[in-house]
């Protein structure tokens, strides 16, 4: 066990190594570049150009920036953000709750109404109910989400009045349940994305455990067919669920990111774009690096739990 | 591979495939809707009595079915009608150059990535790995605004950032196929690795990168909504489905219908899409992990 998790650990920072250079790449190769909030304003020479160059070290060789940047980055000093001068981990760690508790939220919704869809349309293959469900999730995921959002504030905020168009909290009222109110429509836009993935898997997964041999055996035994659904069935059938959550943990981050641009949330996916708006590089460059350290924790541990729940596989 | 084994006399539109695909109800639909969708977009904007540029602020916010302004108009007067068609021109061709692209460098990475193993194959991999380890969201976006967004550069950034799905389709089809003896064959006959690679293995692992094509249009229109949605996409006063929407957020309240109608095309679109693809699978036989 300790060999595997050293191997998958070992695994990890490489394709975070490789990650970092993508995303350093990205930002430093394009036009532009962290210099270009500087041209444009007034009374910029040449020289002052070149002088702030220097102090930020950006004359050096892209590789030696790099070393630098990565060399820093171990240490724990991811840079200072251009906007205001913070600490780029302080600026994401202030925005990265928002993000975790909207994914949560929606992910723990989803999950629980995607597994029962999943199994509902396993156990009535072919039904109306299971026709309806895969052309309905087939039409959930071609919907855009942040356009989902829109008719959602349309519908619930403008026409009903019921819930808050955005934000975390109203101004001035900072109660849990004022929070809660917010956090309605974003999670459910962000879960009908989910759902549909979710029933989908849950269905194939439903399907390939009921034909199995045990199945059989336990109904052969008398047992009540809840009771086989329930303790046969949907156990084995959660297992690839596990490594599915891990894979789907990018897109969950995706969905979650789109979905905070439209209730400005103030989460990870705002923080990017304001970000990208004021050429802040350093923030930029910290969140693409925060976002893939989640995915890969998140995978690492759906690759654990997998590995401890199924008793077929033996790592080590 | 049946392709290769049987000579077929029926002609293809009557092969199986074409009739498993026919019998797929919703595959149909979705041809039949991305076809008129496709045939409106080219013929409409000659029918319609407005240009989709033509400013008219005496006729600012009209609701739809206002005179010939059958779908309203936008906040310059222009006739929303007009603009949708002109805007899924543009939409339409970045998803599929987008499409063609993607699949084009997918390919090629997991065809090579897939022959040779070991240090190659391995590192290429991790590259794929890598690109699906963050959202590909950020790397889109991230682009988008430092290059200048040209509705090519716009479909190279899409390509660019969904090429890994199909990598990892043809690697896992072409690690399998290389062990076949059809393959041994040709390597013992002499042929270049170059040959085999691309005029041996490929054509047998055709059906999955057709269906993956398939899907990656319906993605790359929705991408492309998103980022011009955001502003860093197609610029204005070209239209496109994503940037009729940015700016629908403010006049939801009084013009909604900006908001839902290219809202509801880009879905008709995609949603087309993900049917022929769902068809495809059906009809080509591919077997895949999910449905």
């Amino acid at each position: 066990m300790a060999g595997y998790l050293l191997n998958r650990l070992w695994q990890s920072v490489v394709l975070l190594v490789i990650v970092s250079i993508i995303g350093f790449a990205v930002l430093n190769l394009t036009p532009g570049g962290p210099l270009s909030q500087f041209a444009l304003t007034p009374g910029m020479t040449q020289e002052a150009m070149d002088r702030i160059a220097e102090q930020m070290g950006l004359n050096r060789p892209l590789p030696v920036q790099y070393l630098d940047w990565g060399w820093r980055l171990l240490q724990g000093d991811w840079g200072t953000s251009y906007r205001d001068g913070q600490p780029v981990l302080d600026v994401i760690g202030r925005h990265i709750t928002a993000t975790l508790l909207l994914m949560g939220t929606s992910t723990a919704f989803s999950i629980a109404i995607g597994t029962w869809i999943g199994i509902h349309g396993a156990t009535r293959p072919y039904s109306i109910f299971d026709y309806s469900v895969t052309i309905g999730a087939m039409v959930a995921l071609s919907i855009p989400t942040f356009w989902f959002g829109l008719v959602g504030i349309y519908i619930f905020t403008l026409e009903l009045g019921w819930l808050p168009a955005g934000n975390m909290y109203t101004i001035g009222d900072g109660s849990f349940l004022n929070y809660l109110h917010h956090l309605i429509m974003p999670s459910l836009v962000l879960s009908l994305v989910n759902v549909a993935v979710w029933s989908r898997y849950m269905r194939t997964a439903t399907l390939d455990v009921i034909n199995q041999e045990f199945v059989k055996t336990a109904r052969a035994k008398g047992l009540t067919e809840r009771r086989v659904l329930m303790k046969h069935v949907v156990g084995n059938a959660m297992v690839p669920m596990i490594t599915l959550a891990g894979m789907q943990l990018p897109s969950i981050l995706g969905g979650a990111l789109v979905t905070e641009t439209v209730f400005t949330w103030p989460g990870m996916g705002r923080l990017f774009l304001d970000s990208l708006g004021y050429s802040d590089y350093p923030v930029v460059m910290g969140l693409l690096m925060v976002s893939a350290i989640l995915v890969l924790l998140g995978s690492l541990i759906a690759d654990l739990l997998v590995a401890l729940v199924d008793p077929r596989i033996r790592v080590g | 591979m049946s392709a290769l084994a049987i000579p077929v006399h029926t002609p293809w539109w009557r092969s199986r495939g074409v009739r498993r695909f026919a019998r797929h109800r919703l595959a149909i639909i979705g041809l039949v809707m991305i076809t008129l969708l496709t045939f409106a977009c080219i013929v409409g904007p000659y029918l319609l009595p407005y240009d989709s540029l033509y400013i008219d602020l005496r006729a600012r916010f009209a609701p739809p079915l206002t005179g010939y302004h059958f779908l309203g108009t936008d906040p310059l007067g222009r006739d929303v009608a007009a603009r949708l068609l002109e805007a899924g021109r543009i939409s339409l061709l970045v998803g599929f150059f987008a499409m063609l692209l993607s699949t084009m460098i997918g390919t090629l990475i997991g065809v090579v990535a897939g022959y040779y193993r070991g240090a190659v194959g391995a590192g290429l991999m991790r590259v794929v790995d890598a690109f699906l380890s963050f959202p590909s969201i950020f790397l889109l976006l991230a682009l988008a605004a430092l290059l200048q967004p040209t509705p090519i550069m716009i479909t190279i950034i899409i390509a660019l950032t969904s090429w890994m799905e199909v990598a990892r389709i043809v690697e896992a089809e072409v690690r399998s196929l290389r062990e076949r003896d059809f393959v041994q064959a040709s390597r013992m006959m002499g042929l270049s690795s170059a040959h085999i690679m691309f005029r041996e293995i490929l054509p047998n692992a055709i059906g999955p990168i057709i269906v993956a094509a398939t899907l990656t249009v319906a993605r790359a229109i929705l991408l492309e909504a998103y980022v011009s949605f955001l502003g860093y996409g197609i610029q204005p006063p070209l239209p496109s489905w994503g940037n009729m929407l940015n700016g629908a957020q403010q006049y939801l309240s009084t013009a909604p219908w900006l908001a839902i109608i290219p809202g509801i095309t880009i879905t008709i679109a995609v949603t087309s899409f993900n049917f022929i693809g769902d068809g495809l699978r059906d009809a080509l036989d591919v077997r895949s992990d999910h449905m």
